[in-house]
C-alpha cells in the first residue's frame, strides 16, 4: 500500500515525479549518458585485453624511480588522493551554496580548480614520461600494442573530462563570485557543476580499479 | 500522502550536516589505500578482483549516495539513473567472450 501510494504521489501528474529541477535532471542524464560512454571504453578494454596473450605488469610500467628505489603506481595513488580530496572541496562547495555563503563557495570552488589542474599536471607528466619510453597510441614497447591504445584512449578521454570540468568549475566561479546566483536565490547552479565533478571522480574509481590495479 | 506531496515539490531537501561529508571523504581515502595495498598482496586473482570490484562498488555508492546526493533525491531518480546501468553487465558480458575466441584464434586453437 505504501508503495501504490508513493507511485500516485510521484507519477499521478500535475508535479514533477522526481522533484528536480529541470537542470539537474538534464545533468543527471547527461552524467548516465556519459556513464554508458566509459562503460563502453572499459568493456572495450576487457576485450582487447581477454584477447591479448600478454598484458604488461601495471604496477611495474606505472611505477615512479625516486631515490634508486620503485614505488609501484605511486603517481597514480597519488593522482586517486588528490581527485578524491577535489570531490570533498567540491562538496563543500555545494554546501557553502545551500547556506548562500558566497565567498566561501568561491573559496572551495578555486581550491577544486587547483586540485584538478594539479592532476592533469600529474597526467600530463605521466603521459610524457610513457612516450619518452616509446608508448604510443599505437605501440607497447615489449607488449601487445592493444595497450597502448586502452592506455591513451581512456585515461585520455578521463583526462578532457577533468579538463572540460576545471573550465567549467571557472565559468561557475566566476559567475558565483559576480553574485549572479545571490541575484537568482539559488546556488544550483553550483550544485549542478558539483554533480559533474564527482561523476568525473566517480569514473577514475573504475579507471584506477580496472586498468591501473587489475 | 500529504507530506509525499510536498517531497514532491522538493521543497523540504534535507541537506546533510559537513561532518558527513569529512566522514565519507575519510572512508574513501581507506577504502583507496585498502585497495592499494591489495594490488599488492599476493592472492589468488578471483579473490582479488572480487575484493576490488566492490571497494570500487562501495566507493562509487559512497561519491554517488552523498556527494552526489542521490540519497537525498526521490527513490524514483535513483532508478532512473541506477536501472538503465544494468545494461552495461550485459555489454561486458556479450563482448568478454569475442575477446576470450580471438585470444584462441591468435594462439592457433
Amino acid at each position: 500500500m505504501k508503495a501504490e501510494e508513493t507511485l500516485q504521489a510521484a507519477w499521478s501528474g500535475g508535479r514533477s515525479p522526481f522533484a528536480v529541477s529541470w537542470g539537474k535532471l538534464m545533468m543527471w542524464l547527461f552524467i548516465l549518458s556519459d556513464a554508458f560512454t566509459f562503460g563502453g571504453l572499459l568493456a572495450g578494454y576487457g576485450a582487447l585485453r581477454a584477447s591479448s596473450p600478454t598484458w604488461p605488469d601495471a604496477s611495474k610500467v606505472f611505477a615512479l624511480h625516486i631515490g634508486g628505489q620503485d614505488f609501484p603506481l605511486l603517481l597514480i595513488a597519488i593522482m586517486t588522493f588528490i581527485l578524491i580530496c577535489s570531490s570533498g572541496t567540491m562538496a563543500l562547495a555545494v554546501h557553502s551554496g545551500y547556506s548562500r555563503d558566497k565567498k566561501r563557495t568561491v573559496l572551495y570552488l578555486v581550491a577544486t580548480i587547483l586540485l584538478g589542474l594539479t592532476f592533469l599536471g600529474c597526467q600530463a607528466y605521466e603521459w610524457s614520461k610513457l612516450i619518452g619510453e616509446g608508448y604510443r597510441l599505437w605501440h607497447t614497447p615489449g607488449g601487445p600494442p592493444q595497450f597502448g591504445a586502452c592506455f591513451f584512449t581512456i585515461t585520455g578521454f578521463h583526462g578532457s573530462h577533468v579538463l572540460s570540468g576545471v573550465i567549467y568549475l571557472a565559468v561557475i566561479a566566476v559567475r558565483a563570485g559576480r553574485g549572479i546566483y545571490d541575484q537568482r536565490g539559488s546556488y544550483e547552479g553550483v550544485e549542478n557543476a558539483g554533480l559533474y565533478w564527482h561523476f568525473v571522480d566517480l569514473v577514475w574509481v573504475f579507471i584506477f580499479t580496472f586498468f591501473y590495479l587489475f | 500522502m500529504a507530506h509525499e506531496a510536498e517531497m514532491a515539490e522538493g521543497s523540504s531537501k534535507p541537506h546533510p550536516p559537513v561532518k558527513i561529508y569529512l566522514q565519507v571523504l575519510f572512508l574513501l581515502f581507506l577504502l583507496s589505500t585498502v585497495a592499494y595495498f591489495i594490488d599488492l598482496m599476493q592472492m589468488a586473482m578471483v579473490i582479488k578482483a572480487l575484493l576490488l570490484i566492490s571497494i570500487a562498488l562501495m566507493k562509487a555508492g559512497l561519491i554517488a549516495g552523498y556527494f552526489m546526493h542521490l540519497r537525498f533525491e526521490r527513490i524514483t531518480l535513483v532508478y532512473v539513473l541506477v536501472a538503465p546501468l544494468i545494461l552495461l553487465i550485459g555489454l561486458v558480458a556479450a563482448v568478454m567472450p569475442d575477446g576470450r575466441s580471438v585470444l584462441l584464434s591468435r594462439l592457433g586453437l
